[in-house]
């Protein structure tokens, strides 16, 4: 198992790489975490290739986080030890604690310090939280964006409004017609009083020839008064 | 003659009957009525449960032989005899006065329930304007740490629908409260209603020609939308691909005239109410030709961006569920991204199988099949709420997709309801429930206030169970029931030489055989047959609805229940209310003519017919 840490003091490089032989042979220590990368999902065409520059990387972004959650600066870059990793891209890692001994950092402890720091280490790859994945770790959803007043209550009042508007101004307008009508029906009914003639049909009789309205046109064959058809 | 003698003018009504601004509004109107939501989400379902293209065979035979002539008959009857479905019936004759009553029952019974369901288009419409769509997320649990569990374990799609726009109850006994925004909305809705309808065919005549044309307009643009999605053309293929041997079954050619029939709106009494309204010299013969084959267009037209739709719905969850598999394959064995591809999955698959079968075995990968993602099949609401508004989240630009989709909705169903309301109101108007000083708008107020009170009990959380209820009871045995009376009376009571001369006057030519053959034996006998299959159909099992209960085991599945019994006494009640009108409006009128002791004669009265009626309006203004 290779190892893939830098100590500055070659005393040190034994009890890490036994360290990370150990992380590497049991996977499934207590406190080692996977992780998977997946960076042509995330960037399509302009994604780049992991290397070993970006280990450094996430190594380096790992004791940010690890120093910006406890607060102390002893978390060297050193002390972030990767290793089996895929073509997947896919690896495991562990943080050591070069002041206890070489011992492990525990779990909840590295948990914590990601998660506070997601964010950053999201970035710092262009990725996010689907696409760089601590598979232990859970992500707090962000709440999706609400409108303080939400957005179907207005487009629910401009529908009401219009539809109101439109009843008024049917309604308006048939009351001027039937009112209209009513007075043009008064106004009819005063004239033919005034008038005063006698209507067969509502025609005055006198407008009416006598003979012609009493005299049906259609038996009266015989008289040569109608014109021949 | 000289016009300045005249003191009376020349005025529209001559018998104070309103009238079509011209032919168009009425053709207009007949087809708005007759196409509805049924065109676009029960026509296309039928067609693919029923082997595609095949199903052409036994609708296109329903057309000639139940709906054509149907619609021709109602048509005429209402232009001979000017008046609304019950004053119709009651000039036929008294003892068919009860036709009448029950189709005016039945058109108030599915005003209430068709409005409902606007009402549940009208919400989603207004929640379309959100960016992301309000259906298209699930929201978070209490703690934040992941989603709504009923969402999550359903979809985001389902959620909206069953919790947020219904809010369901698991049990049809379990009313709930109501909900208050489904309440504005249906207020909204009738008021829609209410400003269309106001003053009868004046408003509905003008409003007719936008709820009527704008729908093909956005079926257009969603065929030439659906068109270009992949996916599409496998969904159309599945669709048309004829499959004769359905044939056989008789439950085809079932839904092949009950489709037809309820899809034309036959015995609803709103054509009778509509073509009262015309002058009678009036080609209805050809009318009817025109309004049946322009429905049936409707439906293959619409059936075409419903599938090109479904059919990219089917290759997209098709493709997730392989992009699920090769995901998880490739965290399994760390394989480089993209190694694995939609198109060299099966290959992977096979040899990965071969290799390491228990570590295949163990990430239970689900088998992707397109076949069985296209024939998951779904009609009705489910279509419109759920399959549909899923598939338009994955299209580029969904706000404007599901505006577009739910104001053509919104439309088809708005141009149905004036069919139904023009049913209620002409008969109330004929009736002379308002006196006559009082304005129309006074009626369609007072109808469109008490239907909004009624439709009520929609809006409360079991709301869509009941309206289910309606659909299958009120909306289709009382139909059938009616139409045999209404073919029967006018055949062998008004007698069919009778009516062939009135229809003869009224169009100008004589009567084609063929309506004399099927209205005379082919109507009756089919829709006969048709109800005495439905109705053994029906009662072949204990009539039982599904039910949305995140509580049950199968969730999201739905649950099977069986109506309890007083439910079931609602459901025969709603079917038995309308058809019971028509014997009992004839022995109403037997037991009046017995008091009277005038020998009962079943005879209508001597001397009325379409040309006797009508003698005033010989030359009506065209």
């Amino acid at each position: 198992m290779q190892c893939l840490s830098f100590p500055l003091h070659p005393g040190n490089c034994t009890a890490l790489c036994t360290t990370a032989v150990r992380v590497c042979s049991s996977p499934d220590a207590q406190n080692a975490f996977k992780v998977r990368i997946s960076i042509k999902t995330a960037l399509g065409d302009n994604a780049y290739a992991w290397d070993a520059n970006e280990e450094y990387l996430f190594r380096a972004m790992v004791a940010f986080a690890m120093r910006r959650y406890s607060s102390k600066s002893t978390t060297q870059i050193s002390n972030v030890l990767l290793c089996n990793v895929t073509d997947r891209v896919s690896f495991w890692f562990v943080v050591t604690d070069s002041s206890k001994n070489v011992t492990t950092v525990p779990g909840s402890e590295v948990e914590a310090a990601i998660r506070m720091n997601r964010n950053r280490i999201n970035n710092a790859f262009l990725l996010s939280d689907k696409t760089l994945q601590f598979l232990k770790i859970t992500s707090t959803l962000s709440p999706p964006v609400e409108p303080s007043t939400p957005v179907w209550i207005i487009v629910f009042g401009v529908v009401l409004c219009l539809i109101v508007a439109g009843i008024v101004f049917l309604i308006v307008s048939g009351i001027q017609k039937h009112k209209k009508k009513n007075k043009e029906s008064t106004e009819r009914e005063n004239l033919e009083e005034k008038v005063e003639v006698t209507l067969e049909n509502g025609i005055p009789c006198e407008a009416l020839d006598l003979k012609a309205g009493h005299i049906n046109g259609v038996f009266a064959a015989e008289d040569e008064r109608f014109t021949s058809l | 003659m000289s016009q300045d003698l005249s003191a009376t003018p020349e005025t529209p009504k001559e018998d104070g009957r309103p009238k079509w601004d011209n032919k168009f509004q009425y053709i207009l109107s007949c087809i708005g009525f007759a196409v509805g939501l049924g065109n676009v989400w029960r026509f296309p379902y039928l067609c693919q449960i029923h082997g595609g293209g095949a199903f052409l065979i036994p609708y296109f035979i329903a057309l000639l032989f139940e709906g054509i002539p149907l619609l021709h008959l109602e048509l005429a009857l209402g232009q001979c005899l000017r008046k609304g479905s019950i004053g119709a019936w009651n000039t036929i004759s008294p003892y068919l006065g009860g036709v009448g009553v029950g189709s005016w029952m039945v058109s108030i019974l599915v005003s209430l329930y068709y409005n409902t369901v606007l009402t549940w288009v009208m919400w989603y419409f207004i929640n379309s304007f959100q960016e992301p769509l309000p259906w298209s997320v699930c929201p978070l649990n209490e703690n934040r740490t992941g989603f709504n569990e009923e969402c999550y374990e359903s979809t985001a799609v389902n959620y909206f629908w069953y919790r947020k726009t219904l809010n369901i109850t698991p049990d049809i006994a379990e009313s709930g409260t109501f909900q208050w925004w489904l309440i504005l909305c249906l207020a909204a809705c009738w008021a829609i209603v209410y400003l269309c309808t106001i003053r009868g065919i004046e408003t509905t005549g003008k409003a007719i020609y936008v709820t009527a044309i704008f729908p093909y307009l956005v079926l257009t643009i969603f065929l030439i939308q659906g068109l270009t999605l992949p996916g599409a053309t496998e969904g159309l293929i599945y669709l048309f691909t004829p499959n004769l041997n359905t044939l056989k079954n008789p439950r085809v050619w079932l839904d092949a005239a009950t489709q037809i029939f309820f899809s034309l709106s036959l015995a609803f009494g709103g054509l009778i109410a509509f073509a009262s309204y015309n002058p009678t010299k009036n080609d209805c013969e050809k009318d009817a030709v025109t309004v049946a084959i322009v429905n049936s267009m409707t439906s293959l037209y619409a059936s075409i961006p419903v599938f090109s739709v479904l059919g990219f719905k089917a290759t997209t969850a098709y493709w997730d569920c392989l992009d699920r598999n090769i995901i998880s394959i490739i965290n399994e064995f760390d394989l480089p991204e993209e190694s694995i591809m939609r198109q060299n999955y099966t290959s992977w698959i096979s040899f990965l199988n071969s290799s390491y079968p228990e570590k295949i075995g163990g990430l239970n990968l689900k088998s992707c099949d397109l076949q069985e993602f296209l024939d998951q099949s779904v009609s009705g609401t489910g279509l419109a709420f759920i399959v549909f508004t899923q598939a338009i989240i994955l299209m580029p630009g969904s706000q404007a997709w599901a505006i577009l989709f739910f104001i053509m909705l919104f439309s088809l169903g708005l141009s149905s309801m004036f069919g139904n309301i023009e049913g209620v109101f002409t008969p109330l108007l004929e009736l002379q429930i308002i006196p006559k000083s009082a304005p129309k708008e006074l009626l369609s107020g007072i109808i469109c206030l008490i239907s909004f009170l009624i439709a009520l009990c929609f809006t409360l959380r079991s709301g869509s169970y009941w309206i289910d209820i309606f659909d299958r009871y009120a909306g289709s045995v009382p139909l059938l029931v009616i139409a045999f009376f209404e073919v029967i009376g006018v055949v062998y009571i008004y007698k069919i030489k009778r009516f062939s001369e009135d229809v003869e006057w009224m169009t100008g030519r004589k009567l084609n055989l063929f309506w004399q053959i099927t209205w005379r034996f082919i109507s009756p006998l089919l829709l006969l047959i048709v109800f005495m299959a439905f109705v053994t159909l029906q009662m072949q099992k204990p009539p039982s609805y599904t039910a949305w209960n995140p509580k049950y085991e199968g969730f999201p599945m739905k649950e099977e229940k069986v109506y309890p019994p007083w439910v079931q006494a609602i459901c025969v009640l709603l079917a038995a209310l309308p058809c019971v009108c028509v014997p009992l409006v004839a022995l109403f009128h037997l037991i009046k003519q017995k008091r009277r002791n005038k020998s009962p004669s079943f005879v209508p009265p001597e001397g009325f017919s379409c040309q006797g009626a009508n003698s005033n309006s010989s030359h009506p203004k065209e």
